[in-house]
């Protein structure tokens, strides 16, 4: 006891000094980022003082309107569809003492976190260009599909965590009182597995949110969302608004994602943590 | 009877994998197969292809065919920005693991109840959207941006720098924007490591730097090695960093491939060079997965 208040073991030289400048580095841009949203001048350099005006003009720019509208539209579609098709393949993936297929399975579902974003974004540049000539359809639907995709693995993921934590005995126990498995999934597995889909459901909605790359190549003229406007605003000279509308942006991801940490939290107590 | 319920089994399992195994073929994996197929047809003259075989865009990738008399030479252009791609790769995941691994272990070392928060705050910058974070880098390094105010302010500079539009500014960016996937998988390696194997070291008077390199970073390893992975790879396929950093002067892959869909007008050659960065990407996949498995191999 003595001897390890006088020498700390885990001590590393610079290791905290390091540490702690990690974390500085890590919210100082995003932190003055914020600060020169509320700046009353035109610079985003030079602080004029306090003022909301750049979240005004951000609100009353009809192409932001309508990028924020397309967004939230596709965020909520595509994570709409990625949690259900995440559950069923949860379901199907877990529990099980493995099958025939399951390395391929897992591998397409895992895909989009290998590949890079730029690949994906050109295969479906050209795969879609194709259709988009066949069917002359240049709707909402590429977009969507494109994101639900790419959702999925991080749909996925939470909810296989749950799913493998929970109890068969009930689900065993609902099927032995003649419910029927529709019933059973009903009111045995899916409220106890509720959480792992929010939290899954979450996480697909701020990943659709936040993509650049894919959006940019899939896009048809005229469908911008919040950050492929972004992007096209940095060729030009940049003023405050972009500031207003990126800390509006984070401040729903970073509500969404400690949304997200409290319910995975709380979901791992409630199951007994080993 | 058994077989019965087995086939039965098998049947709603796959009708469960239906809708994630359709969107994924639809819109992932699917379409890789026709990007293969583009990179062997011909260039159209207004973007697009024409249907006849060529392996030109191959050749294309790395050797270039002279304008007027037909000689052949490697493609000094797209040799450079393979090797920036690479280079620029290898120094962000230096510098991520030379910031990251410190980090992860002084998250390692706080107490049990707060090593959840502090890693929260490690991965709140991850989930909020990159371009912002690029943008928020972007305005921290420009001429008149924090940095250089501070220096001239306090008389260290008379002229602001140029970091904006460099090789600096895009290593910097990367950086920054994947540095928690350097931390995450350090620290849960780390997370379990027995410090009583330390003490042991520590009595049988071995340094502090001998038991960092001889105790704990062998058993971290793994955690290393993935944290390399995971930021090397989407290091090497950046678009929008060296897009927003790199001011189209210094292109990587990503943006090299852009450019045959827009202006270059040469959707076989960027095919074949997705491909080709896919090719890399997957090399260092496999190496990864190979030295996870000798790794638990020689533990198990």
């Amino acid at each position: 006891m003595a001897k390890s208040r006088a020498f700390d073991i885990r001590r590393q030289t610079g290791f905290v000094p390091i540490a702690l400048a990690c974390f500085v580095l890590l919210y100082l841009p995003i932190i003055l980022l914020v600060i020169y949203s509320f700046n009353a001048g035109e610079s985003i350099a030079i602080w004029e003082g306090f003022s909301l005006q750049w979240y005004v003009s951000a609100w009353q720019n009809d192409k932001v309107q309508d990028a924020t509208i397309l967004s939230l539209i596709i965020a909520a579609s595509a994570s709409v569809i990625a949690t259900s098709a995440a559950v069923m393949a949860a379901l199907a993936t877990t529990r099980t003492r493995g099958f025939k297929g399951y390395t391929l399975v897992f591998a397409m579902i895992n895909q989009p976190l290998m590949i890079p974003e730029i690949v994906t974004a050109v295969a479906l540049l050209i795969f879609f260009a194709m259709i988009k000539v066949a069917t002359g359809y240049t709707g909402l639907m590429y977009l969507i599909i494109a994101h639900s995709a790419f959702c999925i693995p991080f749909a996925y993921m939470p909810i296989r965590a749950r799913l493998q934590g929970m109890d068969l005995n009930l689900e065993q126990a609902g099927a032995d009182l003649y419910g029927t498995p529709w019933r059973v999934f009903r009111r045995v597995t899916l409220p106890q597995l509720w959480p792992g889909v929010l939290a899954g459901g979450m996480l697909a909605f701020v990943i659709s949110l936040d993509d650049v790359v894919i959006t940019e190549f899939v896009k048809s003229a005229g469908q911008d969302t919040l950050p492929t406007y972004m992007l096209g605003q940095m060729r030009r000279v940049i003023t405050p608004e972009v500031n207003a509308i990126s800390t509006a942006l984070l401040a729903i991801s970073v509500a969404l994602v400690i949304a997200f940490y409290l319910l995975s939290k709380g979901g791992n107590q409630s199951t007994g943590r080993r | 009877m058994a077989h019965k319920s087995e086939t039965q089994a098998t049947r709603r399992r796959w009708l469960l994998l239906s809708p994630a195994m359709f969107i994924l073929l639809f819109a992932a994996s699917g379409p890789l197969l026709i990007v293969v197929i583009y990179s062997f047809l011909t260039a159209g003259d207004y973007g697009g292809v024409v249907w006849s075989f060529s392996t030109d865009a191959w050749f294309n990738v790395v050797v270039e065919r002279d304008f007027f008399d037909d000689t052949l030479s490697f493609s000094d252009a797209h040799l450079s920005i393979f090797w920036r791609s690479v280079k620029l790769s290898l120094m962000t995941t230096f510098v991520a693991f030379i910031v990251g691994f410190p980090t992860a272990y002084f998250i390692a070392t706080r107490p049990k109840n707060s090593r959840d928060i502090w890693m929260l705050l490690i991965m709140i910058p991850f989930w909020t959207n990159l371009l912002i974070r690029t943008f928020a880098v972007m305005e921290i390094i420009r001429n008149e941006g924090v940095v250089n105010s501070v220096l001239v302010g306090l008389g260290i500079i008379d002229q602001p720098i140029q970091m904006l539009f460099t090789e600096f500014a895009i290593t910097l960016g990367m950086f920054y924007v994947y540095l928690p996937l350097m931390v995450l998988p350090i620290y849960a390696s780390m997370e379990r490591f027995d410090f009583s194997l330390v003490e042991a070291a520590y009595d049988l008077y071995a340094s502090r730097w001998r038991v960092l390199r001889r105790v704990i970073f062998p058993i971290v390893k793994p955690g290393v090695i993935a944290g390399s992975i995971l930021v090397f790879v989407p290091s090497l396929g950046a678009y929008v960093t060296p897009r927003v950093l790199g001011g189209g002067k210094h292109l990587m892959l990503g943006n090299l491939i852009e450019l045959q869909f827009g202006q270059g007008r040469n959707w076989p050659l960027g095919a074949a060079l997705s491909i080709t960065l896919l090719a890399i990407v997957m090399i260092a996949l496999i190496f990864y997965v190979r030295s996870a498995g000798r790794e638990e191999m020689s533990h198990g």
